[in-house]
C-alpha cells in the first residue's frame, strides 16, 4: 500500500468515523428538534425505525402554541436582564480588584489572594440555606435582587483578572502615572480597552454559568413575574395538558440566545475554558 | 519576576477602594453564610418560627448519624460521582482524540460533540425524561432497544437504574466541555514527539500511552478536580427527573439539603447535612488530589 492509498484510506476512516459517531452523539438533540415541528399524533409513531427522527409533516404550530400557552418572551427577557446585570457587576467589581491584587502593594494582599483561590471552588450549595435567609431577611424575597446581588462578586472572576493583569507591562502604568493619571484614571482609560479580551472571556463563562441558573432561582422565585426561563420550561413541562410537540418546543426556543452567544463568543468561549484548564 | 512600581500612598489608598466592593459582597453573601451554616447546625432553627431559635449542641449530628435517609444520600452522592467522574473524562478525552487532526471540516464534529453544552441542564433532563420512557412504544432508547433483541429497561422508573441513567445522561451533556479542554491540551502536545515515537517504532497505542497520556497529565488532574467537584453538586437532574426517587435512589445529599431544609423547613438540620456535605466534598477533594499527585 502506497502512502497515498494510507493517506485517503485514513481520511476515508477519519471522516466516516467521526460522522457516524457525531450522529449518534447529537441524535437526541435531533430528536428534539424533529419532535418539536411534527403534529402530536405524529411523535412517538414509528419509534424503533429511523424515521422518528425526521420532522414528517413539518410545522411551526407546536412553536405558536407555546408563545399562546405561556409568556415565553417574558421568560427570556426575565433571565437575560438578571444574568445582563450579574455580568456587568461582575466585571467591574471583579476586575478592580483583580487589578488590585496583580498591581498593587498593600497589606493583606497576600491573605486575600490565598482566600480567593481557596474559595474559588467553593459549593455554594452548602451555604443557601443561610444564604437564603440573608437575602430573605433584606426584604429580597422575589425581588431581581435576590437573583443578582449575591452572585456579583466571584472568585474565579478575580482569579482570571488578577492572571490577566499580571502581564501588562508596569512601564505602560508608569507613563501613565507621569503622565498625572491617578490609579482609577488609569484603571479605566489606560488598562480596561486594552484588556478585552479577558472580559470578553469572563463575560461569555458568566453568562453560560448563569443562564442555567436552576437551584437559587427555584428558592427565591415565585410567582410568574420574575420567573427565569429554566423555571419556566421546567413548570411548562409539568403543566397540563401534557403535549409533547409544545414541550419539545419550548426546549429549542429555551436553547437560542445561549446557541447566539455561543456563536458570537465562541473563540474567547473555548480560549476561557482552555486557558482555565492549562493554568490550574 | 514582576516588579511592582507603584508604591506611592495615594495608590496605596487606591487599592483598598479597588477591593472593596468584592470584599464586602464575598464577605456578607459567602463567608458569612458559609459561617452561619455552622452556627445554624447546632440550632433547632425552623424558618416557620424564627423567633424560637435554641442552641440543641450536637443533636442534629447525633440524629444525622442515626438518619438511614441521609446515608442514603451520601452514597448516592458518592456512587454518583466515582462512576461518573471516569465515564465522563475518557468520554470527552477519547472524542477529543477523535478530531485532534488537523483535517478541514473538523470544526463541525466538534461543535457536534460540543451541542449538549448549548442547551441548558434543565433542557437535557426534560428531554431525556421522555426518551427514558420505559414504555417501548413512547421511549426512544427502549423502541431501539426492542428493536435490537434486549428487552425494554425501566431506566429512572427502576430503583436500581435510575442513577446509572442519571449519570450515562450527565456524561454525554458534560463530556464536551471537557473535550475543549482536552483539545488545547493536546495542541500543546510538540508534534516532534509524536514524530520520534514513530521513527522508534511505536504504534498508534504506544504513541498515546507513552506521548498523549504523559502530555496530558496535568491536564487530566485538572479535568477530574472540576468534573468532581461538579459532580458532588448534583441536584437539577434529580429534580426535574426523578424527585429523588424511586425509592430515594437518586436522592442526593443536595437535594436531601433542599428538602429538609425548603419543604421539612427544619432550616437547623438542614445546616448540618450541609456541613457534612462541605465536609464530605473537602475530604474527596483532598484524598483525590492526593492520589493523583501521587501517581
Amino acid at each position: 500500500m502506497s502512502q497515498k492509498q494510507g493517506k485517503i484510506l485514513g481520511n476515508v476512516a477519519f471522516y466516516l468515523g467521526n460522522t457516524i459517531i457525531a450522529l449518534i452523539f447529537v441524535s437526541p438533540l435531533i430528536w428534539m428538534i424533529s419532535a418539536s415541528l411534527k403534529p402530536e399524533s405524529g411523535i412517538f409513531k414509528g419509534m424503533n425505525s429511523l424515521s422518528t427522527f425526521l420532522p414528517t409533516g413539518a410545522s411551526l404550530s407546536n412553536y405558536l402554541a407555546v408563545f399562546e400557552r405561556i409568556n415565553m418572551w417574558k421568560f427570556i427577557g426575565n433571565s437575560l436582564f438578571y444574568v445582563i446585570i450579574i455580568i456587568v457587576l461582575d466585571l467591574i467589581v471583579n476586575s478592580l480588584c483583580g487589578y488590585a491584587l496583580a498591581k498593587f502593594e498593600f497589606k493583606g494582599r497576600g491573605i486575600l489572594l490565598t482566600l480567593i483561590i481557596s474559595l474559588m471552588v467553593f459549593p455554594m450549595e452548602a451555604i443557601m440555606l443561610p444564604l437564603y435567609k440573608i437575602v430573605a431577611d433584606l426584604g429580597w424575597t422575589n425581588e431581581w435582587a435576590s437573583l443578582i446581588v449575591p452572585f456579583i462578586a466571584k472568585c474565579f472572576s478575580i482569579y482570571m483578572f488578577r492572571q490577566f493583569f499580571l502581564d501588562v507591562p508596569n512601564e505602560l502604568l508608569e507613563a501613565a502615572s507621569i503622565d498625572g493619571c491617578g490609579p482609577i484614571k488609569t484603571f479605566f482609560k489606560i488598562v480596561m480597552p486594552i484588556s478585552g479580551t479577558v472580559y470578553a472571556t469572563v463575560f461569555i463563562l458568566d453568562f453560560v454559568s448563569h443562564w442555567n441558573d436552576f437551584m437559587w432561582p427555584l428558592l427565591v422565585v415565585t410567582g410568574e413575574e420574575k420567573r427565569t426561563i429554566q423555571l419556566a420550561i421546567q413548570t411548562f413541562f409539568g403543566s397540563q395538558p401534557i403535549q409533547y410537540g409544545p414541550i419539545m418546543a419550548s426546549l429549542v426556543i429555551s436553547a437560542v440566545p445561549m446557541l447566539v452567544m455561543f456563536i458570537l463568543l465562541q473563540k474567547q468561549y473555548v480560549e476561557g475554558i482552555a486557558s482555565t484548564g492549562i493554568k490550574g | 519576576m514582576k516588579q511592582r512600581v507603584i508604591k506611592k500612598k495615594s495608590e496605596k489608598i487606591a487599592a483598598y477602594v479597588f477591593i472593596l466592593p468584592a470584599v464586602v459582597l464575598l464577605f456578607a453573601f459567602l463567608i458569612l453564610p458559609a459561617l452561619s451554616t455552622v452556627r445554624y447546625a447546632f440550632t433547632d432553627y425552623n424558618i416557620m418560627r424564627p423567633d424560637q431559635i435554641s442552641f440543641n449542641g450536637l443533636e442534629n449530628f447525633i440524629d444525622l448519624f442515626s438518619d438511614k435517609d441521609f446515608f442514603k444520600a451520601t452514597w448516592n452522592t458518592i456512587y454518583f460521582t466515582l462512576i461518573v467522574v471516569p465515564f465522563q473524562t475518557a468520554l470527552a478525552l477519547g472524542l477529543a482524540l477523535l478530531i485532534s487532526s488537523r483535517r478541514k471540516g473538523v470544526s463541525i464534529f466538534r461543535a457536534a460533540y460540543f451541542s449538549p453544552q448549548v442547551t441548558s441542564m434543565v433542557v437535557i433532563a426534560i428531554l431525556w425524561t421522555v426518551l427514558y420512557n420505559p414504555n417501548p412504544d413512547t421511549g426512544l432508547l427502549n423502541a431501539f432497544l426492542v428493536k435490537l433483541g434486549f428487552s425494554a429497561n425501566g431506566f429512572l422508573n427502576d430503583p436500581k437504574t435510575a442513577m446509572n441513567s442519571i449519570i450515562f445522561m450527565s456524561a454525554w451533556q458534560g463530556a464536551g466541555y471537557q473535550m475543549m479542554i482536552f483539545l488545547a491540551g493536546l495542541q500543546g502536545i510538540p508534534t516532534e514527539q509524536y514524530e520520534a515515537a514513530s521513527i522508534d517504532g511505536a504504534g498508534k497505542l504506544k504513541q498515546f500511552l507513552y506521548v498523549t497520556l504523559p502530555g496530558l497529565k496535568n491536564i487530566i488532574k485538572y479535568v477530574i478536580m472540576i468534573t468532581m467537584i461538579q459532580a458532588m453538586k448534583l441536584f437539577t437532574q434529580p429534580y426535574v427527573m426523578t424527585k429523588g426517587g424511586p425509592q430515594d435512589s437518586t436522592r442526593t445529599l443536595v437535594y436531601y439539603i433542599y428538602e429538609q431544609g425548603f419543604q421539612s423547613r427544619n432550616f437547623g438540620y438542614a445546616c448540618a447535612i450541609a456541613a457534612v456535605f462541605f465536609v464530605i466534598v473537602v475530604a474527596m477533594s483532598l484524598s483525590m488530589k492526593r492520589l493523583i499527585d501521587n501517581e
